[in-house]
């Protein structure tokens, strides 16, 4: 087990090291000479030449790329063209709003899918399992910024039980905060937990179809036994991909459901320092979301081993 | 009184009858052998006594074990009897066992599903149940998972799951079809022996004759869903009546005519080959291992002559196959066809590949199932500089279908169109399209039932005959390849231990790995002194 974990520590460091080198190269090397761009096509020359003084883009590509890494190793993202203030600073603010969206949908989600999915397997074919399948693919179906503006309309607007958007502020209390990110929540989370569900259930079948479930069935095991003792855990392997890869969505896709919801997390960080041409802000977060996604990407690897012990390696 | 009475059984899946009065009885320490070909009903007999039928099925008639009408019985009461009055063991030991779950756990699930005991007790009693399986705690602990176990010693769990509550009867359903000659030798023992030990009934199902009769005290002949005779073994096999009972026999013995006479010149020259496989590396930063598959194999044929090889899965059997037909380069060593390299350079020749041509085991795996036969059977024209086009090209495909007795009409079929027999005739005519001189036949037979598979072997006789072939008889089946060829070959872990004529290695087996494939092999009654 600590074999397969260090092996998976090693492919994270070396995945986070090509992925820095490539964002760096898209963004500071590859279109030209990033203080023009951020100026624009009006920029005159000693601007240019304090800008570039100012984003050290006078040393070597090695030097310049050195320096980004070294910097953000040590919590020093540069500061924003726009706004004047340490990115680090900015992305700390965003990152408190986004990651318990995140986790908050994420939950959600799994709480949805798994009692729903375990549900309509366990009954095939039956009216729930056409309930459950007819529910999920709406849910798949409809886009979630039109599910966010319906609850908007109805839980805001007509019931008041939420605020139409904007975010209350974690001082004001953890319930407070969580209120506030309670209906971009459900609107993230309605499509993934359709597709979780359905894959749960898929995974969950497919288990049940196999040969030791009716060895398990043979030793005089029920089949609510045989479901929950044998079934269950053998299906996660996709589940746990999904469940995977569903973070990595949320942390950076939120986009819309934050501008729906006036939320102002990392999606629209981005968003906006990309219209501002603001790059350092951009190269910061998009390496910020790459590092989560990879360590996300740890994590299942992970789960997979304690979940799988064939992939643990032999003893 | 009868341990099992199972009197006018019918079974229906969705109104398709399956059995029909079927009737059988296992008393307490016998071994009934029911015997049958696919389809015979005889897999879904056994799932019958279980009541594990697949979804729709209905079962209808009298089905009394240990004195309760198991058909009468509430699903609960069955749980109740699963696992302590009645056991199971399958035939695919490889997926019986949750791969997720240690050994130990599994078999102690048997004692805990069905006694108020403490885990403590429970595993105690898995491990002396594993223990009376021949796997001792100290070589095979309980935290062993199945993926860390061959497959007959999975097997030997799944059986130990089944006995661990001492049932009164136990089933298996084709236990060592998927094991090795040796390993299936050891578990027939081994099952006797639990017979003989608990006094348990045992109901064994297998489409093979030759291991039911050394094992059964009772056979049970079963076709299209009906019981078509039965009797005490072996004596059945001396007075057998009905004319499928006897067909089954000769079959299983088939000997096919064969009147071409080998040449003396080498058609096939395989000379000091080692095949090496890199092995995962040990540690991050430590060097790959590496395995020796085939270990210095040299052998050749003869223009006409049909070869066997035999050995055990895993010997090196199928890599030195790719070997021969240039799919993978040697180590070392050189394998010629005629005089010709089958690699050179690194890469395969073509002109010596196009006169060999290979037959799989699995008829169905080895076509794409979205092709007509058409395009399945011309495949190995890409091998060919100039395929043959139009007219030439119709011809070809008529005359391959017309030598495996099929037709030219079948060409527009697709592969599920066909029954297992005729799917191997396909392949059959996709190796024979290109007029290949060696065709290469691994395991070719061995998913085949047995009258099936005696057609087969007289197609390949009689194709053998006409066009001059010469084969490579690969297989695990020694009976089979005693009645086939001309000299074989006896590999074990990468090396021919043994080679020389047929007959003379089957009579007097020089090596003493081939003496042990040879006595664990089973044996049908010797029919000559009836």
């Amino acid at each position: 087990m600590l074999h397969y974990v260090l092996k998976r520590l090693v492919s994270l460091v070396i995945s986070l090291a090509v992925a820095s080198l490539v964002i760096f190269l898209a963004i500071e090397v590859v279109p030209g000479d990033p203080a023009a761009y951020m100026l624009g096509m009006n920029a005159q020359a000693d601007t240019l030449a304090a800008l570039r003084e100012q984003l050290g883009l006078n040393g070597s590509i090695p030097e310049r790329y050195l320096s980004w890494v070294t910097g953000m190793l040590q919590g020093d993202f540069g500061t924003s063209y726009t706004y004047r203030t340490p990115v680090a600073e900015m992305i700390g603010e965003r990152l408190w709003i986004s990651l318990p969206l995140a986790l908050y949908a994420l939950t959600l989600s799994t709480l949805i899918a798994f009692p729903a999915g375990v549900w309509a397997a366990s009954r095939r074919g039956s009216v729930v399992d056409m309930g459950v399948m007819g529910v999920t693919q709406l849910g798949v179906a409809i886009p979630n910024f039109w599910f966010a503006m319906l609850m908007v309309l109805v839980f805001a607007i007509n019931l008041r039980w939420f605020s139409a958007g904007g975010f209350a502020g974690w001082e004001q209390g953890f319930l407070a905060g969580m209120k506030s990110l309670t209906l971009p929540a459900i609107a993230l989370a309605l499509p993934q937990a359709s597709i979780l569900t359905r894959v749960m259930r898929s995974s969950l079948l497919d288990t049940l179809s196999e040969e030791f479930i009716r060895t398990a069935r043979a030793k005089g095991l029920t089949r609510r036994q045989v479901l929950w003792r044998h079934a269950l855990r053998n299906a996660m392997i996709p589940v746990l991909t999904i469940i995977g890869m569903q973070f990595s969505f949320l942390m950076a896709g939120a986009i819309i459901i934050e501008n729906v919801f006036f939320l102002p997390g990392l999606g629209r960080l981005v968003f906006q320092s990309i219209s501002a041409r603001d790059l350092i802000v951009v190269e910061s977060v998009v390496m910020l979301l790459v590092f989560a996604v990879i360590l996300v990407n740890f994590a299942v690897d992970v789960a997979y081993a304690a979940v799988d012990p064939r992939l643990r390696g032999r003893r | 009184m009868s341990l099992l009475r199972i009197e006018g059984l019918n079974l229906a899946i969705h109104d398709y009858a399956i059995l029909h009065d079927v009737s059988i009885t296992v008393d307490p320490g016998q071994i009934v052998g029911v015997i049958g070909e696919s389809g015979s009903g005889k897999s879904m007999t056994a799932l019958a006594v279980m009541q594990l039928l697949p979804e729709g099925a209905r079962a209808t008639g009298r089905f009394v074990l240990d004195g309760r009408d198991v058909l009468q019985a509430s699903e609960a009461d069955l749980c109740g009897m699963r696992g302590r009055v009645m056991g199971m063991v399958f035939q695919e030991p490889m997926t019986a066992l949750n791969p997720i779950q240690t050994i130990g756990d599994q078999v102690a699930e048997t004692i805990l599903v069905h006694e108020r005991v403490s885990r403590a007790e429970a595993r105690d009693r898995a491990r002396q149940a594993l223990a009376r399986v021949e796997l001792p705690e100290d070589r095979f602990p309980l935290t062993r998972y199945p993926h860390e176990l061959s497959g007959g010693q999975r097997q030997r769990v799944v059986i130990a799951m089944a006995i661990a509550l001492r049932p009164k009867l136990l089933i298996a359903d084709e236990p060592t079809t998927a094991l090795d000659v040796t390993t299936q030798a050891q578990i027939l023992k081994l099952l006797k022996r639990l017979v003989q030990e608990d006094g348990m009934g045992l109901l064994m199902i297998s489409h093979d004759l030759a291991v039911v009769a050394d094992m059964a005290d009772h056979l049970v002949i079963m076709r299209h869903g009906r019981v078509v005779e039965a009797g005490p073994c072996p004596d059945l096999f001396h007075r057998m009546q009905h004319p499928y009972s006897k067909a089954l026999l000769a079959a299983s013995t088939h000997q096919p005519d064969r009147a071409a006479q080998p040449q003396d010149t080498p058609l096939l020259q395989v000379r000091g080959v080692i095949r090496d496989y890199a092995t995962s590396r040990k540690g991050i930063w430590g060097k790959p291992g590496s395995f020796r598959a085939v270990n210095d194999v040299s052998f050749s044929i003869r223009r006409g002559e049909s070869l066997g090889l035999v050995g055990e899965s895993g010997c090196g059997k199928s890599t030195l196959t790719r070997a021969i037909l240039g799919l993978e380069e040697v180590q070392a060593g050189e394998i010629l066809l005629d005089g010709q390299p089958v690699f050179t350079g690194h890469k395969p020749n073509r002109a010596v590949r196009r006169r060999m041509q290979v037959v799989f085991q699995d008829p169905y795996g080895s076509f794409n199932p979205r092709h007509r036969v058409e395009r399945l059977i011309t495949e190995p024209f890409h091998l060919l500089d100039a395929p043959p086009q139009g007219a030439a090209r119709d011809a070809a495909i008529a005359e391959a279908l017309d030598s495996v007795g099929l037709t030219a009409d079948d060409r527009h079929k697709y592969i599920h169109e066909f029954s297992g027999g005729q799917r191997q005739r396909i392949a059959i005519a996709r190796a024979l399209i290109i007029k290949p001189d060696l065709i290469i036949l691994d395991e070719a037979v061995s998913a085949l039932d047995v009258s099936i598979r005696a057609q087969i072997l007289d197609l390949l006789a009689d194709l053998g005959d006409r066009l001059g072939l010469t084969y490579l008889f690969i297989s695990h089946d020694l009976s089979v390849v005693r009645q086939v060829t001309d000299r074989v070959l006896v590999m074990q872990a990468g090396r021919i231990v043994e080679q020389g004529e047929t007959a003379a290695i089957f009579d007097a087996p020089a090596h003493l790995y081939t003496q042990q494939l040879l006595s664990a092999t089973p044996r049908l009654p010797d029919m000559t002194d009836a």
